[in-house]
C-alpha cells in the first residue's frame, strides 16, 4: 500500500483515540469538580487536564487562567489546538476522507457523521448539548468506530495500521494519566502507599474505565500501588501499558513479514519489559522515571514506525 | 399532483410538457406516478435527499475569500427522462464525435494530413497552447488520446441536441451521475420498478477495463492509480470514487517518482512500479521537469517516460488541442475528414473572433450573444448579452479588441426546462446534460448522463461553482 495511506490510516486511528481520551479525562475532572475538596479545585483537576496530552505552555499564553472553563474550551473547542477534541475529530475525517478507497463505507460514514455533529460546536452549544453528555457522546462515537472498524474493515495491512495507531496513542494516554495523576494525588514521596482520598483512585480508575476491572482483579480496596500494577503491567486490562504493546508488537510482527525492522525490535524490546516488569522495581526505581522513560520509547517507537513504513525512498 | 407553469409562449422546450400542456410519451408513466403523488412527499424526500448526500460526503470545493470551503452539490430529486430514441442519437452521435477527435489527435502528432489539407488553419492547432511538440511522434496504445471525455449537449427542440462544449482533457461529474442514481433508487423504488430505466452502475468496470487496455506492452498484471492534485481539489471526492469504485491507489503527486525509465509508487513494502495513471491534474501541472516549473502536483520526469512508453496516461498530455473552442468550430469538417460521415449532432452556431467578418458581426451584436474566452472553463468570465449592462459590454468589447483571437462567441440559446423542485413547488428550470465517452479498445457510453440544472429562475448558467445542482438522468428502454 502508499506509504502516504498508510501514515494517514495510523494518524486517523490515532486521533479518534486521543479524542476518547480527552473526553475521559475531561469527564472525571469535571466530575470530580462536583465533590467538595481540600486543595483549590484548578490544581487538582483542572491542571492535570491541560497537561494530559495537551500544551501547557500554549494555554497559559493564551488563556492565563487555569478555570474549568478555559480548560474546556482550550481542550474541548479550540481550532489551533491540534489536541482538542475539536481538531482530533476533524484531523481523523481529514485522513478518513483521503483514504476512502481503503475503510469501509461504515467506517466513513461514522466519522463524517462525527465530524458533522462538531463541525459549529462553540461554548453556547456545548453548554446546551450538557458537558457530560457530550463526554458520553464522544467516547460513544469512538466505540463505535472501532466496532464498526473491527467489524467491516479488511484484515489486510491498512487495518494493521489502524491498529497500531489505536494502541500507540492509549499507551502514551495511559501512561500520562497516570503519571500527572498520581503527582497531583501524591505531592510529596514519603506519601506513595500511603492512606489517600478513595474517590480520587476511584475517579482515576474510572477514566479509563478500569473500576469494575479492578475489583474483579484485587477484590480489596483501592491502593495506589495496585492501581499502577493494573495499569502498567496487566495485559488482561485493555487499556494498561502491557496490553497496548502487547498489540504493537504483535501487529509490527505481521506487517514485518519476514524483514527485521527497527521499529518491530524496538516493540518486542518494550513489550518484555512489561511482561516481566514487577511493580515493586518500578517503584524502587521511581514511578514518575519509569512512566517518562516509557513515554519517550513509545515515541522512539512510532518514530522508527515511520520510518521504516512510511517514508520509504528511491530505488537503490 | 398538478404542475402549472404557463409554457413561455413556447419559448423554451419543455422536457416533460408539451405545448398542449400534455406530458410528452417519455414523461407520461413520470406524471402518472407524480399525478398520485403529493407535493408534500417530494418535499420530504427532498430532505432525505439532503441526508443522504451530507453522510456520504458528497461534496465539491469551492474557492472563496479565506480559503475554501466545503459544499454539498445541489441534487433535485426530479429526474431528467430520455426516450430510447433520442438517447440512441445522443449515443451514436457523442461516440462519432468522440472517435472523430482521437483521430483528429493521433492526426496532429502524427503526419498532420487534416492540415495539409487545408480543413483547418495550421496556427489554430500548432500555435494552440493546449498542442504539445512534446507529443510528436508518440505512439499511444490503440491511438486513443481521450479515454474519458464529456460532451456537453442541450437541447433546444424536440430533435434538437446541439454540441455545445467537447471536454477531452479531465472532465468531472460521472461521480454525481452515480451517486445521483443509487440516490434516487433508494428515495423512489416505486418509479425504478415501473418504468424501464437503463442501469449505469457498469462505468467503474468499463473505465477499469479500458485502463487495464491501454497497459504499456509486457505488463501482464498492470498496476493502475488515479492521480490526484489533493483534497483542496473541488472534483477530490470524484478522485477518491473513482478510485474506490475501480480498486486502485488514489495517489498524489508525492507518491510517485520516475527512476530508470519507469513511474515508482513508495508503498510500505518499497518502491512499487506503475503502469497507468489515470490522472487529474491537468497537463501544465504534471511535470515540473517539463512543464511549470512551479508544480508541486506533479511528478518529475514523466514526460520522458510516457514518451518512451514506459508509463500511459489517461487521458494523453497534448489532448486539450482537441477541445478547444477554436477547434470546435471545425469539429463537423473533423468529423467528415476522418470519419466520412456526416455529424449526427449539430455543433452550436460559434462566431470566431479572430476572424474579422465574425468579429464585426459579434461586435455588433453583443446584446444578442453569449461571448466566451477560448481557454476558459466553468462559466467564469463570459458575457451573456441579454443580460448585461451596457457599461459590461463596452468593457467586454475592449477586452475583445485587444486579444479578439483569444475569444468567441454564441448566440443564446433557448436551453430546455425540466421541472425542478424549488423551494417548494415543481418550476421548469433550464438543463444542459453531459454523457460520458469511453474510450480504450473501442468507444462506448453507459445509456445516462449528467444533467445539470440552473436553479435560479431563467438562468442559463449550469455550472456548480455558480449555483448549478444536478439531477438523475433515465434513458429508458424500447
Amino acid at each position: 500500500m502508499l506509504s502516504r495511506s498508510a501514515e494517514n490510516l495510523y494518524w486517523m486511528s490515532r486521533y479518534i483515540e486521543r479524542a476518547e481520551n480527552a473526553a475521559r479525562v475531561l469527564d472525571v475532572s469535571y466530575r470530580m469538580s462536583l465533590l467538595p475538596a481540600a486543595a483549590p479545585k484548578e490544581a487538582l483537576y483542572w491542571k492535570p487536564a491541560i497537561e494530559i496530552g495537551n500544551d501547557p505552555a500554549t494555554f497559559k499564553a493564551q488563556y492565563g487562567e487555569t478555570s474549568q472553563s478555559n480548560v474546556m474550551r482550550f481542550t474541548v473547542l479550540n481550532r489551533e489546538n491540534p489536541s482538542s477534541i475539536y481538531s482530533c475529530i476533524r484531523t481523523a475525517r481529514e485522513n478518513a476522507r483521503a483514504e476512502r478507497t481503503r475503510i469501509s463505507t461504515e467506517m466513513w460514514e461514522v466519522l463524517n457523521e462525527t465530524w458533522l455533529s462538531l463541525a459549529d460546536l462553540d461554548a453556547a452549544k456545548l453548554s446546551a448539548w450538557g458537558v457530560r453528555p457530550f463526554f458520553d457522546w464522544v467516547k460513544a462515537r469512538s466505540h463505535l468506530f472501532r466496532g464498526v472498524t473491527v467489524g467491516t474493515a479488511l484484515q489486510d495491512d491498512s487495518f494493521h495500521f489502524e491498529r497500531i495507531g489505536t494502541f500507540i496513542e492509549r499507551a502514551d494516554s495511559t501512561a500520562r494519566i497516570l503519571d500527572v495523576k498520581y503527582h497531583v494525588l501524591l505531592p510529596r514521596s514519603e506519601d506513595v502507599g500511603g492512606a489517600v482520598d478513595y474517590y480520587q483512585w476511584g475517579a482515576l480508575l474510572r477514566s479509563v474505565s478500569a473500576f469494575r476491572a479492578y475489583r474483579t482483579i484485587y477484590r480489596r480496596e483501592i491502593t495506589p500501588w495496585r492501581v499502577a500494577e493494573m495499569l502498567i503491567l496487566d495485559s488482561a486490562f485493555p487499556r494498561s501499558l502491557s496490553a497496548c504493546l502487547a498489540q504493537v508488537a504483535n501487529t509490527l510482527q505481521l506487517l514485518a513479514r519476514s524483514k527485521r525492522l527497527e521499529c518491530a525490535r524496538l516493540a518486542g524490546e518494550l513489550f518484555s519489559d512489561l511482561r516481566y516488569g514487577r511493580i515493586d522495581d518500578i517503584f524502587q526505581r521511581g514511578l514518575h522515571e519509569f512512566l517518562t522513560d516509557f513515554i519517550l520509547r513509545n515515541n522512539g517507537l512510532a518514530g522508527a514506525l515511520q520510518k521504516d513504513f512510511m517514508m520509504s525512498d528511491v530505488v537503490e | 399532483m398538478f404542475i402549472s407553469w404557463a409554457m413561455r409562449d413556447g419559448v423554451f422546450f419543455d422536457e416533460m410538457t408539451a405545448e398542449d400542456g400534455s406530458s410528452r410519451p417519455a414523461y407520461a408513466q413520470l406524471q402518472a406516478w407524480l399525478d398520485d403523488t403529493p407535493i408534500e412527499y417530494l418535499r420530504r424526500k427532498r430532505d432525505e435527499a439532503d441526508a443522504l448526500f451530507r453522510r456520504l460526503g458528497i461534496t465539491f470545493f469551492v474557492y472563496g475569500e479565506g480559503g475554501g470551503v466545503e459544499r454539498l452539490i445541489p441534487f433535485d430529486i426530479m429526474p431528467r427522462v430520455l426516450s430510447s430514441a433520442e438517447w440512441n442519437t445522443i449515443e451514436s452521435g457523442c461516440i462519432q464525435r468522440v472517435r472523430a477527435l482521437n483521430m483528429f489527435l493521433y492526426d496532429v502528432y502524427h503526419d498532420q494530413e487534416i492540415l495539409e489539407a487545408g480543413k483547418i488553419p495550421k496556427d489554430i492547432v500548432l500555435h494552440n497552447r493546449a498542442y504539445r511538440p512534446e507529443m510528436a511522434g508518440v505512439d499511444l496504445p490503440h491511438q486513443v488520446y481521450s479515454h474519458i471525455a464529456g460532451i456537453d449537449l442541450v437541447r433546444t427542440g424536440p430533435d434538437e441536441f446541439l454540441v455545445l462544449e467537447d471536454n477531452l482533457r479531465t472532465p468531472s461529474g460521472v461521480s454525481y451521475m452515480l451517486e445521483n442514481r443509487e440516490t434516487m433508487m433508494r428515495l423512489f423504488p416505486e418509479p425504478f420498478a415501473e418504468l424501464n430505466v437503463r442501469p449505469i452502475g457498469s462505468y467503474p468496470d468499463i473505465l477499469l477495463q479500458n485502463l487495464w487496455a491501454i497497459a504499456p506492452a509486457g505488463s501482464s498484471e498492470p498496476t493502475i492509480v488515479v492521480l490526484t492534485p489533493g483534497n483542496l481539489n473541488s472534483a477530490y471526492f470524484e478522485h477518491v470514487f473513482l478510485a474506490e469504485e475501480m480498486g486502485v491507489e488514489l495517489a498524489e503527486g508525492q507518491d510517485l517518482f520516475v527512476d530508470d525509465g519507469h513511474v515508482w509508487m513508495r508503498t510500505t513494502e518499497g518502491p512499487k512500479k506503475v503502469d497507468v495513471i489515470y490522472r487529474r491534474i491537468d497537463d501544465d501541472f504534471l511535470d515540473p521537469v517539463a512543464f511549470n516549473p512551479e508544480s508541486t502536483l506533479g511528478i518529475p520526469g514523466l514526460l520522458s517516460v510516457v514518451r518512451s512508453g514506459g508509463v500511459t496516461l489517461a487521458n494523453a498530455i497534448g489532448g486539450g488541442v482537441g477541445d478547444d473552442k477554436a477547434i470546435y468550430t471545425y469539429v463537423p469538417e473533423i468529423i467528415r475528414f476522418y470519419m466520412g460521415e456526416e455529424p449526427i449532432l449539430s455543433n452550436v452556431t460559434n462566431y470566431l473572433l479572430r476572424d474579422p467578418k465574425d468579429r464585426q458581426y459579434v461586435l455588433d451584436h453583443l446584446e444578442d450573444l453569449v461571448v466566451k474566452e477560448v481557454h476558459g472553463s466553468g462559466g467564469h468570465r463570459m458575457l451573456i448579452g441579454p443580460k448585461s449592462t451596457k457599461r459590461e459590454r463596452e468593457d467586454y468589447a475592449k477586452r475583445i479588441l485587444a486579444n479578439p483571437a483569444e475569444f468567441i462567441a454564441q448566440p443564446t440559446l433557448a436551453l430546455s426546462t425540466c421541472p425542478t423542485l424549488v423551494d417548494d413547488d415543481l418550476a421548469p428550470r433550464h438543463v444542459d446534460l453531459r454523457p460520458f465517452v469511453l474510450s480504450g479498445e473501442t468507444t462506448t457510453v453507459v445509456p445516462g448522463a449528467l444533467t445539470r440544472v440552473a436553479l435560479r429562475e431563467g438562468s442559463l448558467v449550469v455550472n456548480s461553482s455558480q449555483g448549478g445542482g444536478t439531477k438523475d438522468t433515465w434513458v429508458l428502454s424500447e
